[in-house]
């Protein structure tokens, strides 16, 4: 099912939630809304289910106006990020709730229930664990409940609130991997929250990032990190080096750094800032042109990849990431004088 | 008292507890004062109860008064119980899982039977419904009698023990949270579903210590029960009132015979209270965040 969500507004007191935003998802497609805390990403989700209704604008399942359905009608699965399992119930009769609570005339009989909650159980390979509590399982099983539960209800949508927010960093990954198995062979249209930029560009087809109740970019993974839309994206998706300085006359300058800027030839000059992440920054002993020079602090050799610590003339820091093959094959020492070469820059400039 | 037992072995909290002779003393304080003020009264109102014999002691609960005032006593706990357990759960929920304008004036309102004298709480009920009351003459016209009358008990019953309910699954409906009930909701469970499958449930226990609660309130209420009441023999006396009247005819082991079927019900609502309260542990372990 396809989601269309039109200017959407959603204040709560005196702040603003959401400013008009609006975005669409296309139908088996796996969304993530990213964003700081805060930045209204779990409100949209939960006015996309029902559970908040929106001060102004619209949301469309398959082009048709489902704003003022009941929760229960619109036919979404929705994940908790505590996954909210009913804690008085065994794992089995959580999955089955939804069937349970049907009316009568549209009730599975018991044998269907059971057959189907098996078939979820197992699905979320859980199904040894039918009988026991949500107390009794570990972080990771509740989130397969949790999930299973969701996906009883044939939902036409599946909503997920940091699904991975309370787990640790490598059930987290095993279940990152597992999702997006799942996503591949029920291809269900599913939209999740993170907070986490890494879950986001590894798990999504699409990427709607969010600050302050507006949409900062909407595009593909590689897009966003390639080509992203403000300096707020480039911050939020990994660290970056910011030059600081203006463009005027088809030319950007900024402190150490001078590169052409055709996008404005205008004389008036303008403040602009120049974005480059660590792994962008040649690190090497020559004067190639078009860098600065700066002295190496420190050096984290703990991984593939060796990241550098360097300040520069204006004792101004600089994260670099270089190869470990490179790293060996420069051998520099700390406290050296190495020449620091961005060879790529993306240049914001200042619209004030 | 397990800290008391340490003896020589090693304590790991060595240091943060106080020495022994001030630990022994600090128990035998406190164990003295509730066999002074507690265990002593209790074992006088069962001794007095039994001085002249088993059968004395029946005769005196089967006098018609002393049964009228034991069946007064538990009708006006059996509406009083139910009444406050459906106000309880609403007020509660209410509290629990919604925000709204004027929340904090609820639950202090819901405090007020506490903090108010139950003897002025049975003035109000004179003032509205009573001859020179407010509502007085237009119950007169229509032969309605509330004060002096089972009506008026029961209504005193009512609002001296109205916060016991609301206020033992208050803490627990917070404590819940909503997530369950959305969750619920999104699964397409209608309101009664919800209530009835997910937070019913989950409060039952708390519900139950309340609702025990409330009814030993009701049960042993004098003050307020004793000014709407007009002391009617056979009629208006509920058992507290009716020891007063036997305590007062110089009627000694009448008096105690009926003081101890209260009493007897104060132990039987201890033992249900400490039950309730050990499986009201058990079932309360959170499920929400968790260590891995």
């Amino acid at each position: 099912m396809g989601i269309d969500i039109r200017n959407v507004t959603k204040t709560f007191g005196t702040f603003t939630a959401l400013r008009d935003v609006s975005f669409e998802v296309r139908p088996g497609e796996l969304v993530a809304l990213l964003g700081p805390s805060g930045c209204g990403k779990t409100t949209l989700l939960r006015i996309v289910a029902g559970l908040e209704t929106p001060d102004r604008g619209s949301v469309m399942f398959d082009g048709e106006d489902a704003t003022s359905r009941q929760v229960g009608e619109r036919r979404v699965g929705f994940v908790f990020q505590h996954y909210a399992l009913f804690r008085h119930m065994s794992v089995f009769e959580n999955v089955a709730f939804g069937l349970r609570v049907r009316p009568r005339a549209h009730r599975p009989s018991n044998a269907e229930i059971a057959s189907k909650v098996t078939n979820l159980l197992k699905l979320v390979q859980l199904d040894y664990l039918g009988d026991r509590h949500p107390s009794q399982l570990s972080g990771g099983q509740r989130q397969r409940v949790a999930l299973a539960r969701a996906l009883a209800v044939e939902p036409k949508v599946l909503l997920l609130d940091e699904p991975f927010g309370a787990l640790d960093a490598k059930v987290r990954q095993e279940l990152r991997r597992w999702l997006r198995r799942l996503h591949e062979e029920i291809h269900l249209t599913s939209v999740f929250v993170t907070h986490d930029q890494e879950e986001a560009l590894e798990l999504a087809d699409r990427i709607v990032i969010m600050n302050e109740g507006k949409i900062e970019q909407d595009a593909s993974p590689v897009e966003v990190f390639e080509r992203p839309a403000s300096p707020f994206v480039m911050n939020f998706l990994g660290n970056v080096n910011i030059f600081h300085g203006r463009v005027e006359k088809g030319r950007a300058l900024l402190g150490p750094l001078a590169l052409d800027y055709p996008e404005h030839d205008a004389a008036e000059s303008r403040p602009a800032a120049g974005y480059a992440r660590p792994h962008e920054l040649d690190v090497a002993r020559t004067d190639s042109g078009g860098g600065l020079w700066a002295i190496l602090e420190t050096a984290n050799l703990a991984g593939a990849i060796v990241k550098l610590e360097l300040v520069d003339d204006e004792r101004k820091l600089l994260q670099a990431e270089v190869a470990r093959e490179h790293y060996d094959g420069l051998n520099p020492k700390i406290g050296e004088r190495l020449y620091v070469r961005p060879k790529k820059i993306r240049v914001f400039v200042d619209e004030g | 008292m397990a800290h008391v037992e340490t003896g020589r072995t090693r304590d790991p909290k060595r240091g943060l507890t106080e020495p022994a002779p001030i630990r022994w003393l600090l128990t035998a304080v406190a164990l003295g004062f509730l066999f002074l003020f507690l265990a002593v009264p209790l074992a006088a109102v069962f001794t007095e109860a039994f001085r002249l014999g088993w059968s004395a002691y029946v005769t005196a609960i089967r006098e018609p008064d002393a049964m009228a005032a034991l069946r007064l006593t538990l009708t006006a706990a059996a509406i009083a119980v139910p009444a406050n357990l459906l106000f309880g759960v609403a007020a509660a929920w209410a509290i629990g899982k919604f925000q709204f304008r004027g929340k904090q004036l609820l639950i202090t309102l819901i405090d007020l039977p506490f903090a108010v004298s139950p003897v002025i709480s049975g003035m109000v009920f004179i003032l509205l419904f009573g001859r020179q009351g407010y509502l007085g003459p237009w119950l007169m016209e229509n032969d309605i009698r509330i004060v002096f009358a089972i009506p008026g008990i029961v209504l005193a019953t009512i609002f001296v023990s109205f916060p016991f309910v609301a206020r033992e699954i208050i803490p627990v409906m917070e404590a819940t949270g909503s997530q369950e009930e959305e969750a619920a909701r999104v699964l397409g469970a209608g309101g009664f579903q919800t209530f009835f499958r997910v937070t019913l449930p989950n409060i039952k226990w708390g519900l139950l210590y309340g609702v025990i609660l409330c009814n030993a309130r009701a049960m042993g209420e004098f003050g307020a029960v004793s000014v709407v009441s007009g002391h009617i023999r056979g009629l208006t006396n509920t058992l507290p009132l009716h020891v007063e009247i036997l305590y007062n005819e110089y009627q000694f082991q009448a008096a105690f015979a009926v003081a101890s079927l209260l009493a007897f019900l104060a132990l039987v609502t201890l033992v249900l209270k400490t039950i309730v309260e050990y499986r009201t542990r058990r079932s309360m372990q959170p499920v929400g965040e968790f260590p891995h």
